[in-house]
């Protein structure tokens, strides 16, 4: 099967995810549009993996995953700590450094 | 979750040539893959994002079958819908799923410009790349499978990649960290005494609240209670005029 129809698919991914990151204020509705990005480049990185007949694209997308793991947990962390401060997890709210 | 019966599968998509199995894999999953990505961007309860997301991992998590990785399939599997969407739920019930997002726009225009930017990125993105690819050769993975894809991948993590994969370890050693101190609260204390004082000062009542049944002018119980003339409380504990605690043997007091 061409590979192209993975790179079509996942590029209409990516580009949801990063209009989810537009048009979404809840923080965590916008995370989770990041992590959709980052799976959809994924999908690439194993879909060349496949062209190439190596397997360093799936190594990568393990990297990608454990940087997302990490990434997931301090992000959400940062979520609680603001939503503690001024009780909204709106995007919009959090306009200030400080509160 | 049993590897070897995603490597299984793996070797039956890859012994029909990979042609029909695949296409018919792809061909369903694509658009749940799609659809469901649309609904988690447009579903106004988090929960129901997160749900349609879980859908998504799924589906790439076959795509990834097909596209003979079953060691990463696990790991999708495994680790994005049973850790993260797991971290994600409880964060949201942490936070409140009652609160649905407002559907007021902040900045004017902002929605119709991002609809506008995304479908030229996607164009962008499908047009430029999609096309320089698409008479490309597929090599397939069936010589670095050959040992077996956990096989394959661990002996590049270990050689190639070490630097990157002990690197690895530090920024989770830091991601844990952090998350604990992002998220750390002080521990409840119980005031001290001077404290409870100071707070209690400062508040409405430094005496403790009349009991019930204090008739008094003032929320004062040190001074004596009387009425809004500023005549003792007929009856109260400081009138004693004609009181029926001289008669003897009153039995009722009051007639």
């Amino acid at each position: 099967m061409n590979p192209g129809y993975y790179l079509v698919l996942s590029a209409a991914l990516f580009t949801i995810g990063a209009l989810g990151v537009l048009i979404r204020r809840n923080a965590i509705v916008v995370f989770m549009c990041v992590e959709l990005m980052l799976n959809a480049v994924n999908l690439t990185l194993v879909t060349f993996s496949r062209v190439n007949g190596t397997l360093d694209g799936q190594v990568m997308a393990f990297f990608v995953m454990v940087v997302a793991a990490a990434e997931v947990v301090v992000g959400l962390a940062i979520i609680v700590t603001i939503f503690r401060t001024r009780q909204s997890s709106s995007v919009d709210d959090a306009s200030l450094l400080k509160w | 979750m049993d590897v070897s019966v995603l490597a299984q599968a793996t070797q039956e998509v890859a012994a029909t040539g990979g042609g029909t199995a695949e296409q018919v894999i792809f061909w369903i999953l694509a658009p749940i893959a799609l659809g469901s990505a649309v609904l988690m961007v447009l579903s106004r309860n988090a929960v129901h994002a997160a749900l349609w997301l879980v859908v998504d991992f799924f589906c790439l998590a076959v795509f990834y079958v097909a596209l003979e990785a079953p060691f990463l399939a696990a790991v999708q599997v495994i680790v994005y819908t049973g850790a993260i969407m797991v971290l994600f739920l409880f964060v949201l019930m942490l936070v409140g799923v009652d609160r649905s997002d407002s559907l007021i726009e902040t900045i004017r225009g902002q929605r119709i410009a991002a609809i506008a930017a995304a479908l030229g990125f996607a164009g962008l993105l499908i047009g430029g790349f999609g096309r320089s690819i698409l008479d490309q050769p597929d090599l397939g993975l069936a010589d670095a499978n050959a040992e077996g894809n956990v096989f394959g991948i661990a002996k590049l993590l270990f050689t190639d990649y070490v630097l990157a994969f002990e690197l690895t370890s530090a920024l989770l050693i830091v991601a844990a960290i952090g998350a604990m101190v992002l998220a750390h609260k002080e521990a409840v204390r119980r005031p001290s005494q001077r404290e409870q004082s100071i707070a209690r000062f400062a508040g409405q009542h430094p005496t403790p609240l009349p009991g019930p049944g204090v008739y008094a002018g003032t929320p004062d119980t040190d001074e004596e209670p009387m009425l809004a003339s500023g005549a003792p409380v007929p009856g109260g504990p400081t009138d004693f005029s004609g009181s029926s605690l001289d008669a003897p043997g009153g039995a009722g007091g009051a007639p």
